[in-house]
């Protein structure tokens, strides 16, 4: 997997806090870090081990303190905050363990808030939020509010979302943290499914070693330094795609839409919470 | 993205209507007390300058009056001006008919009439009819009097020069009169004799014309008398006086009034320059009517700045609901910002939300200040007339209070952290 060109790059990244004040801390230690095109990427790590702060990082939510971070090509160091908002929007798509749906805004509005942010005018982006909510098989409730949903289909609705503007990677902080063990198994298998049929490239923040081993590499943070680095080994997420898993084709975005079915029939069971 | 942000306004304020409510009544409290007092006020102007310019816009009154003394000076530093009261007016200090006929000779493009009269007195006649009392009021007038004062006669003529001339005992009167007097039509009277005693001389007038009643004037008089009008000379005459203390000047049209009797004073007044005590004054209803409508303007500013004051307290119930909004909605503002929102396309969502409220507000104060006004305007019985310049500007100024109170809530909620944002509990 590591053969696709770089979509992050990581360069000795350090992050202190109060800077200057006598109760500075610094958080990242120095992280050297590459992501290529195609893959799906854990970073595990306890609690208080920098993985939140490398997230934001990683996210352009916050600045490194020190080092160089470049993004499918682009240096931010060089960017002012609108430029930054400009890359999140373009270039990264976040997934939240809260979902963080906007309140009050259905399901389909909920998709095209980024390419409504992305200037893209209103009919197109109705149209692609209407083929997103399909991909996550969330369709039939496209004009529900996020307090008609249960906690994963929220958190399908803000896949969808995070795929919007067709972004160079997927940051997912802790998706499955809020779901119970069923639902979240749905939408580690919808991140699988994302991975391999349309290629996307997924950075997944995780303090369960149990998700991070179905992932192609793990990178162990401890007090805010890379300890270890190794390919994920339980595959048995594979049966649920209904294939292989070792067809993947990385450039094709939307495709094949009948190997969705048993994924969508899966989720006929659950019940919203 | 204007259309989107006006979108989210209503979705936001949908989704807690009646606190938007509530924060609206401020807005809809002061624009409403606004446009209403525009209203009444602007009816109540309209009507006021409406009788005025009936009661004659074009005349000018010219009056003596006496001088004030130069302002003195006193040792704190106060000036006033007194009225020296041991000087008292006599017959000489009178405006003269020569002074009169070199005026009209001095302005005869602007002058088209002049209405002097002289007082007789007030004397009840017994009806004929069935034997009640006709109250009248004799007064000597000058031919222009019926010009200036807009008379409308039904038969005969009004007084003419040769009855001036010759001072002849001639009367005017009302049609009221002629059916209280004998049960006449107006037609009928023309000739008719009747005598009146005022004091202690009989005198009797052939009637020479009748005219229409007065038209209602503003001020009720409480004695229900009728005017009956002699000729000039002929008043003059019966109380041995010759000259005036004021007349009338009745302007072209289209002359300036304002400017007439300025030109008059001046003119006038050089009679006068030699005289220690006296001047001459002059007054004009334009000019009355100008004042009014300037008076009215200012108290309907007076009270419309106490209802901005309202709108102001408006704006910081909005300002602080924005606050508590935001603050609600941190989590909001952070996904936003994680999925791309600069910090410009927060802040002009927060201020068009901020806007819309102020706008609904204000165009439901509109509406119900217009509803008001017309309400108070027909209890007070004049026509209203809301003003539509103050409508527009109501709801530009309420848009304004909106971008104005909501900015700060606006740039507080898009300089937040992304990160602390999201994470807000």
């Amino acid at each position: 997997m590591s053969d696709g060109k770089t979509v992050i790059s990581l360069t000795d990244i350090i992050k202190r806090f109060y800077i200057g004040k006598p109760n500075e801390l610094q958080i990242l230690n120095g992280i050297s870090l590459e992501v290529h095109e195609g893959e799906f990427v854990s970073i595990v790590g306890a609690s208080g081990s920098g993985k939140t702060t490398l997230m934001n990082v990683i996210g352009l939510l916050d600045r490194p303190t020190e080092g160089k971070y470049i993004i499918d090509g682009v240096d931010i160091d060089e960017a002012d905050d609108d430029e930054l908002s400009f890359i999140r929007n373009q270039k990264i798509g976040f997934v939240f363990q809260t979902y963080n749906l906007i309140p009050k805004t259905n399901a389909l509005k909920n998709v095209e808030l980024p390419m409504m942010y992305a200037g893209v005018s209103m009919g197109e982006r109705k149209k692609r939020a209407e083929e997103l909510l399909k991909i996550v098989d969330m369709e039939e409730r496209m004009e529900h509010l996020p307090e008609e949903l249960s906690g994963g289909q929220k958190q399908r609705v803000a896949i969808a979302r995070s795929i919007a503007n067709n972004p160079a990677i997927i940051l997912a902080d802790e998706p499955t943290g809020a779901l119970d063990s069923k639902t979240g198994r749905s939408v580690m298998d919808l991140f699988h499914k994302l991975n391999i049929e349309q290629g996307k490239t997924i950075v997944l923040i995780t303090h369960s070693t149990e998700l991070a081993e179905e992932t192609d590499r793990i990178i162990t943070l401890k007090d805010g330094s890379i300890i270890g680095e190794r390919a994920g080994t339980d595959k048995s997420w594979m049966k649920n795609l209904g294939g292989d898993g070792g067809n993947n084709s990385a450039d094709d975005d939307v495709k094949e839409e009948n190997s969705t079915a048993d994924v969508s029939a899966k989720e006929e069971v659950e019940q919203p919470c | 993205m204007l259309i989107e942000n006006i979108r989210l306004a209503f979705t936001s304020l949908k989704a807690n209507k009646s606190r938007a409510f509530l924060t609206m009544l401020g807005i809809i409290i002061g624009i409403a007390s606004v446009i209403a007092i525009m209203t009444v006020g602007n009816s109540l102007t309209n009507s006021v300058s409406e009788s005025m310019q009936s009661m004659g816009a074009n005349n000018i009154t010219v009056y003596i009056k006496q001088r004030d003394n130069e302002a003195e000076v006193k040792e704190d530093g106060t000036t006033f001006g007194t009225v020296d009261m041991n000087v008292s007016i006599t017959e000489d200090d009178y405006i003269t008919d020569e002074m009169i006929y070199s005026l009209v000779k001095e302005f005869p493009d602007e002058i088209e009439a002049i209405s002097a009269e002289e007082s007789v007195g007030q004397v009840t006649l017994s009806s004929e009819v069935d034997k009640s009392d006709v109250a009248i009021d004799i007064t000597g007038v000058s031919v222009g009097y019926f010009v200036a004062n807009s008379y409308t006669m039904l038969a005969g003529d009004t007084i003419d020069i040769d009855a001036l001339k010759n001072a002849a005992n001639t009367a005017v009167v009302s049609e009221n009169f002629v059916s209280d007097m004998w049960g006449l039509e107006a037609g009928e009277a023309l000739g008719k004799d009747f005598t009146v005693k005022v004091n202690n001389q009989e005198v009797t007038y052939t009637i020479s014309g009748v005219y229409k009643n007065e038209t209602t004037t503003m001020i009720m008089t409480g004695v229900a008398s009728t005017s009956v009008f002699i000729p000039l000379t002929t008043a003059q005459s019966f109380n041995h006086s010759k000259n005036y203390t004021y007349f009338s000047i009745v302007s072209q049209m289209g002359v300036d009034s304002d400017k007439l009797a300025d030109k008059v004073k001046t003119y006038l007044g050089g009679y006068y320059r030699s005289n220690k005590y006296i001047t001459i004054e002059t007054f004009n209803m334009a000019s009355m009517v100008s004042t009014f409508s300037d008076m009215m303007g200012t108290i309907t500013l007076a009270i419309s700045v106490i209802a901005g004051i309202a709108l102001l307290v408006g704006g910081i119930g909005v300002m602080n609901i924005m606050l508590v909004s935001i603050t609600e909605r941190t989590r909001e503002i952070g996904t936003r910002k994680a999925l791309g929102a600069t910090n410009s396309s927060i802040r002009t969502q927060f201020i068009v939300e901020a806007m819309i409220i102020c706008l609904i507000g204000g165009i439901i104060g509109v509406i119900a200040g217009v509803g008001l006004g017309l309400f108070a305007a027909n209890l007070l019985g004049y026509p209203a007339s809301p003003s539509v310049v103050s409508i527009v500007v109501s709801l530009v100024f309420s848009m304004a209070i909106g971008v104005f109170f909501g900015y700060y809530p606006a740039n507080k909620a898009a300089k937040m952290n992304p990160i602390d944002a999201l994470r807000y509990e």
